[in-house]
């Protein structure tokens, strides 16, 4: 038998069709509901009469060595049929970003046989060896590795989670397309990233986006850019756009408290500064980012501009530092860039 | 000071960059022959290393004594083993089932630079995406893939494990096979757990030891193990061809330091420490062996090139290991290529830099004086050259091991080249009684006293002929025996191999009628009094007792087969040292006695062979797929079959394996003839550089011949008659050597790495040519020397005696 | 006192094994700018006096000092030394260095001993100017000769031993070369000692010293 890769086919028929794939149809699964009040920690736990779902964390670090780094912790859960709680395919994706490299890895699993999974308390996520466990989801550890490189961190709330749109209800076009959608921005990071270099230990900050639905894009969108940036007093913005079919804006501006406040199409602006090739793919890397009604116009650089991840369905993912009218550090995510 | 000595050393060699020439090519050539063959060893066990990591870190396959069930794989997995479960089994009728994970099959996943990785990942979705899978009813079990030709077979839809599956023709399912997800494979084949777990490529290290029960069949391991043997002749035979260049340089380097002997003895008088002038000389040579070594490397790179085709086709060939036929520059072998070139000539300059250290300033100062010096050494020379035979023989008698071997080897070589002076010296002498004439007698006593400054070319023309001689006589000895080893163990005329143990049945049903015997060949893996190895089931048939070659067999030896008795192979039978009538281990609690031992080359393995019954009861789930079928009419027999389903492939006849096992033979020892014609070429050279070197310092001697009527055209006949007269002497004497040497490889070195050992034949016709290779190679280098003084100005003859007094 | 030996003794190994004497209690001097000829039979151990004056070999007994400083108390390092830079040495078989041309062969000794020398007038006074990118053995008996003294010269050395300089030229030749090499001694005001059985060379010398069953005459 000649070595079949049947992975690359296989992260559900959504992703095998790029992101675009995100808008087809959701035929016979559940649909966001806006008036569903999201509940923890029960939602911290998988919802697999959706269509997909994930648990993306992100983390902007500083080395022992003053430098500066990144880590990308995702497991992604994709039904393959409604109404079958075995019947999942769940993908894990890794990335570190160091100023001169990037390490990318991907694992996949099927759901029912203990491969992969998500429990919601005491908090459990995990696909092969990689995992993100705790007590709950406010004190967990991740790690995740690769040939090449891994990472441990530590993670603890320092902060409430945030809903984000309307009360967790995140729409994603003008059509009514949406997810739920909820994150922990103040999480407080800790741990040690092994590059072929050697272990290096690193403190930051990270970032939990929550997100489940059946069909979150509409037919014509393409794909997205998505911020999430750490300002210098304590506050956070979360801001994306999606491009496609005119272009849909969407931020929410976090206090250092917790409080957000949740901004509509139109509100956030971002523009490409500068484009670089990565992968063979002409993509942005450098944005000016505005959100006049919080007084926010900053410019954002990458702290490598080669932060693809490789994977199956590739897209650009790494962190970022920002000045202008604020200053800080981020994360940015592009995908859809062919 | 220093810098006035050292332009005056090196401006010898500006006046003579002909002896420079030679020292560089020789120290060159040396460095070269090893360079390449370490070049060659390094880029197999590369590629060997590469080939494993390909297969898996640690291993290919991991399998354990039963099914694996589906919980130790997820159990594995969540430990970081990169594992993917595999189970097959027979379905229908030629038609496989091989159950696979889709998601697990491509590994860990690549943690590697983002956008290589993206790449590659991007690519494989596009053409696998062709294919035409639905990967959701792939992992659902609702699809699966067939291979192109079984779609005529089975149509497309089947009933598997009670559901109905579509069947998608694939590329990548294999000859007869479906591929389908393992829950689904498991259902159809009844199966409680994997037949093998798959490690793959690239992941990274396993955070818990192996689970027990399983055990990793590592496919690298084995290579290397395999090839080892072939690694360890080409190494000795690097090394006897540094020896043989080694020579070279010695001879290079003495009559260097003779000619300038004079110069020395000014430079003292002058006022030269001996200290700084024995440091400057070394020094002088250091560099002159890194800028040789340098070209040697380069050469040796050119060699290796261009015999590592033949040597990758061997590896393939004979053991299944795969070589890449391009060669990189490694440092590993450049480094010991420059390094043994500068301890090589160091070491060849020991005696002249002693001679120097102790060069009294008031010694005689005329080249003479060494000839004399020499003889005074021949002496020596002999009792060292008796010492050193002697401790070969005491070895060879009394020790065992590689290492004994090859000390065996060595002192063998060694010895007979120190012993060659004194036994050339001895014949000539002999011989100037024999001859009459002025002339004559003159050519006898002149030759022997050119003997020592030729000896150490002519040792290098000993060793290269020995050297020859041994290895040929141990290939073809090898050649030969494995020939007719091959017609006594191939005595069936066909030879196939069923798809699974189901289509073995039918085959066995068919032959039934069709052919005079149907001999299974199978075997189990067992271990073999603790060793790895394979225990074979013999068919009660007299093809075995008519062929089968026994080295040494109890009375009614088959008969004894059938009743529970073993043959062993003669590797096993000299590793455990067990004859006929020991007991030996074949595995838990199967214990019997050896009945008779054969001969089994080329397999490096422990091997058994018991009666068929007895096996099959110990191991009734062996399965049988191959046979070996005894009949009149080979190619009717084998169209019958093709016609039957078996693939043509699986079909082989006996004059096809022999061939093809000879082709692999004759490839392997290829190399082993190409480094033949090197090392002889390298040991005329070395005639070429002592015969221009003595040129100049004979003059005084011929002056006086000529002066007394002998022609220049007659003395350079004469100098060319030399040459030649001493190697044909040298290659008589290289006979004995030769075979002495031969009988070391056979029945020292190749027990011990091999485990087998050979009759040794012998092939006269080989040395007559090898004799005339001899002699030309000697007339070749005294030819432009005597070619030389037969057109060499009278002037040059006539200022000799000007000079001279 | 430029050379003195003093109760010198030396013998050497036998066929048999048995020590030779050679010398047996040689007395001698030589003042700065002074000649000398050392004369007497073959085997009178004439050559043996000179180099053990050069410190190419050892004596047995007695005192050997040049400029006065003890050459049998030096090693050898330092009598290779005391060669190099104070001693010039022309012997019976000329012992050029044959790789070298001419040119480097006069300069040679005085490079060794670490002084620049401007062998051009030199070569000029010995008749070898047209001869300075020769090879030794592209020359005349008489001429080499003359490259070996120009090489003793160039270094000025104190010190001329000379062993039977002429002894493989014709005579008119020798005698040529001698006058040359007087001359050039005269004029470097070093001492000058010559082993040699002619007389007539002999009689040219300030002074003459008869060696006989090992000792001065």
């Amino acid at each position: 038998m000649r070595l079949i890769c049947l992975l690359v086919l296989l992260p559900a028929t959504s992703l095998a069709q790029g992101f675009a794939g995100l808008g087809t149809d959701a035929e016979g699964f559940a649909l966001p509901d806006p008036d569903y009040a999201i509940a923890f920690p029960r939602d911290h736990g998988p919802h697999s009469d959706y269509r997909i779902e994930w648990w993306y964390v992100t983390a902007t670090l500083t080395g022992e060595d003053g430098r500066d780094y990144g880590v990308q912790w995702t497991l992604f859960r994709s039904a393959l049929a409604p109404g079958e709680a075995d019947a999942q395919v769940w993908m894990g994706h890794a990335g570190i970003t160091t100023p001169e490299r990037h390490f990318a890895a991907e694992r996949f699993a099927r759901g029912g046989v203990g491969l992969a999974g998500v429990e919601a308390e005491p908090f459990r996520a995990w696909i092969d060896e990689w995992s993100m466990e705790g007590p709950s989801l406010s004190d967990v550890t991740m790690t995740a590795r690769g040939p090449e490189a891994g990472f441990a961190l530590d993670l603890v709330a320092e902060g409430p989670f945030v809903l984000q749109g309307a009360l967790g209800y995140s729409v994603k076009s003008a059509e009514g397309q949406a997810s739920h959608y909820y994150s922990q921005p103040f999480y407080r990071a800790e741990g040690v990233i092994d590059l072929p270099s050697g272990p290096v230990a690193v403190a930051g900050d990270a970032w939990l986006d929550r997100e489940w639905s059946s069909q979150p894009l509409s037919e014509g969108q393409t794909g997205w850019d998505w911020f999430s940036l750490s300002f210098e007093g304590g506050e956070r913005m979360m801001g994306f756009r999606l491009r496609g079919g005119g272009d849909y804006t969407s931020a929410t501006w976090i206090e250092a408290d917790g409080t957000p406040t949740p901004y509509g199409d139109g509100a956030l602006r971002v523009t490409p500064l500068r484009v670089a090739e990565v992968a063979g793919r002409d993509v942005p890397v450098e944005w000016r980012v505005e959100l006049p009604a919080e007084g926010v116009d900053v410019r954002t650089v990458p702290l490598n501009e080669d932060a693809w991840m490789g994977v199956s369905v590739p897209y650009w993912e790494g962190p970022l530092r920002f000045e202008g009218t604020h200053e800080g550090r981020g994360y940015l995510e592009m995908t859809g860039y062919e | 000071m220093r810098g006035a000595v050292l332009s005056a050393l090196l401006s010898h060699w500006r006046r003579r960059p002909l002896q420079l020439a030679t020292l560089i090519l020789g120290l060159a050539l040396a460095t070269a022959l090893w360079t390449g063959v370490q070049a060659i060893n390094a880029e197999a066990r590369a590629s060997y290393a590469e080939a494993s990591e390909a297969l898996g870190a640690g291993g290919g396959r991991i399998v354990g004594t039963g099914p694996i069930p589906p919980e130790t794989w997820v159990a594995m997995r969540r430990a970081g083993w990169p594992v993917t479960p595999v189970v097959e089994g027979e379905i229908a009728e030629g038609v496989r089932l091989v159950g696979i994970d889709g998601l697990t099959a491509g590994g860990a996943g690549p943690f590697a630079g983002g956008g290589e990785a993206g790449g590659r990942a991007g690519e494989g979705a596009a053409t696998e995406a062709e294919d035409g899978v639905d990967p959701l009813a792939f992992l659902r079990g609702e699809a699966a893939l067939v291979s192109p030709e079984a779609v005529a077979a089975l149509g497309r839809r089947a009933v598997l494990g009670g559901r109905e599956v579509a069947l998608v023709p694939s590329a990548a399912a294999g000859t007869g096979e479906v591929v389908a997800d393992w829950t689904l494979a498991l259902d159809a084949l009844g199966r409680e757990g994997f037949d093998r777990l798959d490690l793959s490529p690239a992941g990274p290290e396993p955070l818990t030891p192996l689970p027990r029960g399983l055990r990793v069949v590592s496919d690298g391991g084995d290579v290397a193990r395999l090839t080892d043997s072939f690694h360890l002749n080409l190494t000795a035979f690097g090394l006897l061809s540094f020896a043989v260049g080694l020579f070279i340089v010695q001879s290079s380097v003495a009559l260097a330091f003779e000619q300038r002997r004079p110069a020395f003895r000014t430079l003292r008088a002058l006022g030269v420490p001996g200290g700084t002038l024995v440091a400057l000389a070394a020094g002088e040579l250091v560099v002159l062996s890194l800028v040789a070594g340098a070209a040697g490397v380069l050469l040796g790179w050119a060699v290796a090139a261009a015999l590592l085709p033949g040597v990758a086709a061997t590896l393939e060939g004979l053991y299944g290991a795969e070589v890449d036929g391009g060669l990189s520059l490694r440092p590993a072998w450049a480094l010991s290529g420059l390094g043994i070139a500068v301890a090589g000539a160091l070491l060849a300059s020991v005696s002249a830099l002693w001679k120097l250290w102790r060069l009294p300033p008031l010694a005689a100062g005329q080249p003479r004086a060494w000839a004399r010096a020499s003889g005074r050494t021949a002496l020596w020379q002999g009792a060292a050259a008796a010492g050193l035979l002697a401790l070969s023989a005491a070895v060879a008698w009394a020790a065992d091991g590689l290492v004994a071997g090859f000390v065996t080897l060595g002192a063998l070589l060694l010895g007979a080249a120190l012993a060659l002076p004194p036994v050339l010296s001895l014949t000539l002498a002999w011989g100037a009684r024999l001859v009459r004439g002025p002339q004559a007698e003159w050519f006898m006593a002149d030759t022997r006293q050119q003997l020592p400054g030729l000896s150490l070319a002519l040792m290098a023309l000993l060793l290269a002929l020995a050297a020859n001689v041994g290895v040929s006589t141990m290939v073809g000895s090898f050649r030969g025996t494995f020939t007719g080893w091959l017609d006594q163990r191939l005595a069936a005329e066909l030879y196939i191999t069923a798809g699974d143990p189901a289509q073995a049945e039918e085959i066995e049903a068919f032959l039934a009628p069709r052919a005079e015997a149907i001999l299974p060949i199978w075997s189990v893996p067992t271990r073999i009094g603790g060793v790895p190895g394979e225990i074979y089931g013999v068919r009660d048939h007299a093809t075995y007792r008519d062929n089968w070659p026994l080295l040494e067999a109890a009375p009614d030896v088959w008969d004894r087969l059938q009743r529970g008795e073993v043959l062993i192979n003669e590797q096993t039978a000299r590793r455990m040292s067990l004859g006929v009538g020991d007991a030996v281990a074949l595995a838990e609690g199967w214990e019997a006695r050896v009945a008779g031992v054969y001969s089994d080359y080329g397999n490096p393995a422990a091997q058994a062979m018991a009666g068929e019954a007895d096996l099959a009861r110990r191991y009734p789930d062996a399965p049988v797929f191959r046979f070996g079928l005894r009949t009149g009419d080979p190619e009717g027999l084998r169209a019958a079959l093709i016609e039957f389903g078996l693939p043509p492939e699986a079909v082989i006849d006996q004059a096809g394996i022999k061939a093809f096992s000879l082709e692999v033979f004759d490839r392997t020892f290829a190399v082993t003839a190409a480094l033949n014609v090197l090392t002889l070429s390298v040991a005329g050279f070395a005639m070429l550089a002592s015969l221009l070197t003595l040129a100049a310092m004979r003059l005084p001697q011929l002056a006086p011949v000529w002066a007394l009527g002998v022609t220049r055209r007659r003395l350079g006949w004469l100098e060319l008659l030399r040459s030649v007269m001493l190697a044909g002497i040298t290659a008589v004497l290289a006979l004995p050597v030769g075979l002495a040497l031969a009988w070391v490889l056979l029945a020292v070195v190749n027990v011990e790495a091999f485990g087998w050992r050979l009759p040794m034949r012998v092939f006269p016709g080989d040395w007559m040519v090898l004799g005339g290779a001899a002699l030309l190679a000697a007339a070749l280098a005294a030819a432009w020397p005597a070619r030389r003084l037969a057109t060499l100005p009278p002037r040059a003859l006539i200022a000799v005696f000007v000079q001279e007094r | 006192m430029l050379l003195e030996m003093a109760g010198v003794e030396k013998a050497y190994p036998g066929e048999d094994g048995v020590p030779v004497p050679v010398l047996r209690g040689l007395d001698l001097t030589l003042a700065a700018g002074e000649t000398l000829a050392l004369t007497g039979e073959s085997g009178s151990g004439k050559s043996t006096a000179l180099n053990l004056a050069a410190g190419l070999d050892e004596a047995d007994a007695g005192r050997i000092a040049v400029e006065g400083r003890d050459v049998s108390a030096m090693g050898e390092r330092a009598r290779a030394t005391l060669r190099r830079e104070r001693i010039g040495l022309v012997f019976q078989q000329f012992n050029l260095v044959p790789s070298l041309d001419v040119g480097a062969n006069l300069a040679f000794q005085a490079r060794l001993a670490g002084r620049e020398a401007d062998v051009a007038p030199l070569a000029e006074r010995l008749g070898l100017a047209a001869h300075l990118s020769k090879y030794p053995e592209q020359l005349s008996g008489g001429q080499q000769q003359r490259v070996a003294i120009g090489r003793a010269l160039a270094a000025r050395p104190a010190l001329i031993l000379a062993d039977e300089p002429t002894g493989n030229l014709d005579e008119a030749t020798g005698a040529a070369v001698m006058e040359e090499m007087l001359a050039l001694v005269r004029e470097t005001g070093a001492g000058l000692l010559v082993v040699t059985h002619s007389a007539t060379l002999a009689g040219r010398m300030d002074r003459r010293v008869h060696l006989k069953g090992g000792v001065a005459t």
